[in-house]
């Protein structure tokens, strides 16, 4: 797969403060990479080099080979900030015009009513953003991200204010984006969101990435239950390949086996074992 | 449409929907309902003064008056370009408006070039227009006419947009309300120099006149604003034309084609700076 965002050895520094502290990460294309770490870990700052927002200390920045910030760069992506605000002023047709006017797409009102259908705001369409509740107003953002079909999407927390059925149109979309070969970088704190949605989680501490990989390989084996007639027993060093000896083990012991649990860490374990060693 | 137009066209939509040209336009015509009054009621005055050889009363109740509108003038357009472009940069950067924008593929020059040409349509339109409106009212209650009706109207709109360029490199450093402070103390103390330089012209002292000198090219919204005051009598003599060019609202000093040339130089070192500083300026 191409990739499409290349981050090399990324420094940010405010003064005597280390925001990026040297971070290599890549997103290919259709691939959903979750970006996980605490408040003032460099989440932001990391998707706000790569918008071209804020400007590297060191290393390299890249988007389709383009350096972050520049032209090229900018046609490619499409970014949702954490803490945004659309002028209270225009529909939400009218800010969709706006961004189509601003990103070049000649997608016209086919576009404008795409988006909004795929955000769930085909009927708020003539509504101004002054009278859209904060959770309108965040799939408004991700709608106005999506203006001119970007090949990289960043969305920083773009969940935080949505309902349930918010959240799930959010993942839906975000799954469909993928299937188009939409590269997604997703910052976020809700690590279940995450887990469900993304192919990849990198997690960062202090401005460094501490752990990568699916949350899959983010997970750890926590060892197996087997639900027995006296009751459940534990084998905490036990694996998968284990299961069929355990069994055989408690049923010629003369037990009733009724069930077994292969028990494995959450990426929420995962997530407060990176961030607690780091 | 090239980004700057797409970015302009936006903040006049802005000017207008947020009713900031409506407010003005009311406020405005009350300045002008006012200005007319009084000027129907000073010309009435006048004209039942007896005539004097030596001075003109009308040239100078009218270039009085005038100049008294073209001060109100200068202070209502510098505070509509400071309102329209106070905000452009950090501002609305710490409201989070304008990341959105800044990651288009517009680019930052386009959006400075947009906001500024924006606001400066605004500006140039609105005191053009209260300037013509303020002459007329003159001319029609007075029959008393600038001896030059252009210069002092340009003068304004081009003190104002140097204001508004003012405003809006400050709005890459500062935040709204500082930026804010900051452009009218500036505004303020170009005035203060101004007068300073009246003064000084007046009683032959070099240190004020040199102070007004030196804040004309550091300023020169004032400086042109003084031109203007000037051109409105440049052609009265006698004792008339020393009486007027006292002031307050009559200019000692002539613009020449260097004022007019540096400060159009100005706007292009202001909007130089601006653009250097966005470009690094971390959002």
């Amino acid at each position: 797969m191409p990739t499409v965002l290349s981050c090399e050895a990324l420094e940010k520094r405010y003064g005597a403060t280390v925001a990026l502290g040297g971070v290599d990460l890549e997103v290919e294309r259709g691939e959903l990479l979750g970006l996980l770490g605490p408040n003032g870990a460099g989440k932001s700052t990391l998707t706000k080099v790569a918008c071209g927002l804020v400007r590297a200390t060191a290393g390299r920045a890249e988007i389709e080979g383009a350096p972050a910030g520049s032209a090229p760069a900018r046609a490619a992506i499409g970014y949702l900030a954490e803490l945004f605000r659309f002028p209270e002023w225009l529909t939400a047709d009218e800010l969709i015009a706006l961004h189509q006017d601003l990103a070049g797409s000649d997608g016209g009102a086919a576009e404008r009513g795409e988006l909004l259908e795929l955000v769930g705001l085909a009927d708020a369409r003539a509504v101004k953003v002054a009278a859209m509740s904060k959770g309108m107003q965040q799939r408004l953002g991700i709608a106005q991200a999506l203006v001119g079909s970007p090949r990289l999407l960043m969305l920083d927390e773009p969940t935080s204010a949505l309902d349930p059925v918010g959240r799930r149109v959010v993942r839906d979309l975000l799954r469909e984006l993928r299937s188009r070969g939409v590269a997604v970088m997703l910052s976020s704190h809700l690590l279940s969101e995450v887990e469900l949605v993304c192919d990849r989680v990198a997690i960062l501490v202090a401005g460094q990435v501490v752990a990568r990989g699916t949350p899959a390989e983010l997970a750890r084996p926590r060892g197996v239950e087997v639900e027995t007639g006296d009751g459940v027993r534990s084998f905490p060093e036990a694996r998968r390949d284990d299961v069929p000896r355990i069994v055989a083990e408690l049923v010629s012991s003369g037990q009733q086996v009724y069930g077994v649990n292969l028990l494995a860490s959450t990426l929420e374990d995962a997530y407060l074992e990176a961030v607690g060693a780091a | 449409m090239s980004g700057a137009l797409i970015v302009a066209r936006y903040a006049l939509r802005e000017a207008v929907r947020r009713r900031v040209i409506l407010v003005v336009l009311v406020l405005t015509v009350g300045f002008l309902a006012l200005y007319g009054l009084g000027t129907a009621v000073t010309f009435n005055e006048v004209n039942s003064l007896a005539a004097d050889d030596q001075l003109d009363d009308r040239v100078l109740a009218g270039s009085t008056l005038l100049g008294l509108a073209m001060f109100t003038i200068l202070f209502l357009g510098a505070v509509l370009g400071v309102f329209l472009t106070l905000g452009a940069v950090r501002g609305d950067a710490e409201r989070g408006l304008l990341q959105p924008i800044v990651v288009r593929p517009v680019g930052r020059t386009s959006l400075l070039l947009g906001r500024y040409g924006g606001a400066a349509v605004v500006c140039a339109v609105y005191v053009a227009a209260v300037y013509v409106a303020a002459m007329v009212i003159t001319g029609v209650a007075g029959d008393w006419w600038p001896d030059d009706p252009v210069g002092p109207g340009a003068g304004l709109v081009l003190g104002v947009l140097v204001i508004a360029a003012l405003s809006l490199l400050g709005s890459v450093f500062l935040s709204s309300t500082a930026n804010g402070i900051a452009v009218f103390m500036i505004f303020g103390a170009g005035l203060a120099a101004g007068l300073l330089g009246q003064i000084g012209d007046a009683l032959a002292v070099q240190t004020l006149e040199d102070v007004a000198t030196v804040s004309s090219w550091v300023l020169p919204f004032e400086a042109l604003y003084q031109a203007g005051l000037h051109a409105l009598t440049e052609e009265t003599g006698g004792i008339t034309g020393v009486i007027v060019q006292l002031g307050p609202f009559g200019g000692a000093q002539e613009a020449g084609a260097g004022l007019w040339l540096w400060a159009l130089a100005y706007l292009g070192l202001v909007g130089a700076a601006a653009r250097a500083a966005f470009a690094r300026r971390d959002l």
